[in-house]
């Protein structure tokens, strides 16, 4: 990994939005590196999942929001004029804070991104096995391919939709609080995943919970009120962060 | 303290009576057709009368099978569903997810218009153009077809269709679009293979109430088809005069002696017609029932 160490992977410079005439980001510069963890942190309304949703363009869905700024992936601007939105989602995967299966099997969820990209059905059932198993689910759902994705327990239906990301093999994630649903013993088995995923994919977290971003990543961003305070090597920011408020967010003093 | 409980005690029972109202009138409704309609049967046999194929009710001796009407029902609604279902769906997925929500503002109001436009009107409206036009199109020797009823019906249950099946495509949540989208699915497969059959149930529904309104219709279609009790056949009875159910009731309701063989003989046609609405609303309420379950979980 360390031939990895100073590669950036997603570059955002001055990036600015807008909610309507509100804004919600400003002037947000920050380098995320790959094949690391990359935590985002702040207090709730701070901007930290709007930034998150700028790195795969889930914001277009709001029409009322407004970007300025760029957001470079591999060099290349993923808000410039000739950028397949449908292509970036491919290479930049998304878990929400709340598992949401498809209304449909477990294989299905899982097969659903390698079929709509047109996948032959040996390659579709390659990739579901082994999404499945990257995902550490294939043990417990190994008998129940079949059955309803509703019918698996919380955090089993998180992984899946984990497996159901990496099935399309993106190089970037976004996790957006993905345990804040979970209970303790599925926390951490979503966050060892997320320990082993980072050896193939970068990982871009946040999170309430200070406690995993300490655990899990290797580098933490400060948000506060649209802007990024503070962002350095996790151990850094939590054993002496430079800033007043991020010191006070992170001793619990406020959030 | 207890005069306050007899006071609350008196508005329960108040809004019980009212409630009971309604099922009371229901009860009396059905004792009523079911009685009225089941005096056909001394003289006539249930079977002669649900497998009849000629409704003759002033030869001697009359004839009341019931077959021509059923048929003509179920070929005018089949027709207006077969027009209906598609167009409505559509026009719903339009207005739920593809529209300027401005424009789906603008379209609402007008749809409802539509539903609110007296049955006579339709009727007007189909016997004045609907009628002529399909006559010189088709070059038939009538344009008073069970095809001008379906046209009309199909018209007036797509108000139905459209908001219970946009309702159903809006109640679908968001995460699920947005866990499609994330997977770099376009709007048009996230429409056809999430959103869709995620709302499979509340369509169903919607396409249920829609078939429930067309098949109880009968101002409109007594207006434009012609009203001939003969079998249509399928399809090609599409484009010949048939006559429904309702409109059998509504012709020759007027014209009978009260206690007649005739006047039983409509009665017991009422019958069929409130058993097929029944299971109609039953599959619709069982379906959308599914469908409440399903969000939940």
């Amino acid at each position: 990994m360390s031939k990895n160490e100073n590669i950036i992977n997603i570059k955002i410079e001055n990036l600015d939005l807008w909610y309507g005439e509100k804004p919600a980001l400003k002037d947000i510069s920050l380098d995320i590196p790959k094949n690391k963890v990359t935590a985002l942190i702040g207090p709730s309304g701070c901007g930290k999942s709007t930034f998150l949703r700028c790195l795969n363009r889930m914001n277009d869905l709001v029409k009322t929001c407004r970007i300025e700024g760029d957001v470079l992936i591999d060099e290349q601007n993923i808000y410039g004029k000739d950028v397949d939105v449908v292509d970036l989602r491919k290479r930049v995967g998304m878990v929400f804070q709340k598992p949401n299966p498809f209304p449909m099997s477990v294989y299905d969820n899982v097969a659903y991104g390698p079929r709509i990209h047109g996948l032959s059905k040996s390659e579709v059932d390659e990739r579901v096995h082994k999404a499945l198993e990257d995902a550490a689910l294939m043990e417990e759902v190994r008998d129940r391919l079949n059955d309803k994705a509703f019918s698996l327990s919380g955090g089993q239906q998180q992984r899946l939709c984990i497996a159901r990301t990496l099935a399309v093999r993106p190089e970037i994630i976004l996790f957006d609080e993905p345990c804040s649903a979970l209970d303790p013993i599925s926390t951490s088995k979503i966050e060892d995943l997320i320990l082993e995923l980072k050896k193939d994919y970068t990982i871009v977290i946040v999170t309430h919970n200070m406690q995993q971003a300490a655990r899990i990543s290797d580098h933490t961003a400060f948000f506060l009120l649209g802007e990024l305070i503070e962002f350095g090597k996790t151990k850094h920011i939590f054993e002496d962060p430079q800033v007043k408020s991020t010191e006070d967010y992170i001793t619990g003093r406020f959030g | 303290m207890s005069r306050r409980n007899n006071k609350e005690k008196a508005i329960e029972v108040a809004l019980l009576m009212t409630s009971g109202v309604t099922i009371v009138a229901l009860f009396l409704l059905c004792i009523f057709l079911f009685r009225e309609g089941a005096l056909l049967f001394g003289d006539h046999s249930l079977v002669s009368f649900i497998t009849g194929t000629s409704w003759y009710p002033s030869s001697s001796p009359a004839k009341f099978g019931l077959l021509p009407l059923l048929a003509g029902s179920l070929i005018v609604t089949a027709g207006a569903i077969i027009l209906s279902v598609p167009l409505g769906i559509a026009a719903a997925i339009y207005m739920a997810e593809l529209a300027d929500p401005r424009i789906a503002q603008i379209l609402k109001p007008f749809v409802e218009i539509l539903a609110g436009i007296p049955s006579v009107v339709y009727g007007f409206f189909g016997l004045i153009v609907v009628v002529p036009l399909l006559q010189d199109l088709l070059s038939l020797p009538t344009g008073q077809t069970a095809l001008a009823g379906s046209i009309m019906l199909g018209m007036m249950a797509l108000p139905t269709i459209i908001s219970v099946a946009e309702d159903a495509i809006n109640s679908v949540p968001l995460s699920l679009k947005e866990g499609s989208l994330a997977l770099g699915s376009t709007h048009w497969q996230t429409i056809y293979r999430v959103i869709l059959p995620a709302a499979l149930s509340g369509i169903s529904a919607a396409v249920m109430l829609g078939i429930g309104r067309a098949i109880g219709e009968t101002m409109t279609v007594m207006m434009v088809t012609g009203n001939t009790a003969i079998i249509p056949g399928i399809p090609e009875g599409l484009f010949d005069p048939v006559r429904t159910m309702t409109a059998t009731i509504a012709l020759e309701m007027g014209e009978v002696p009260q206690g007649s063989e005739h006047f039983h003989a409509l009665f017991a046609v009422g019958a069929v017609l409130f058993i097929t609405t029944f299971i109609i609303n039953l599959i619709a309420d069982s379906v959308k029932k599914k469908y409440r379950l399903q969000e939940e979980a």
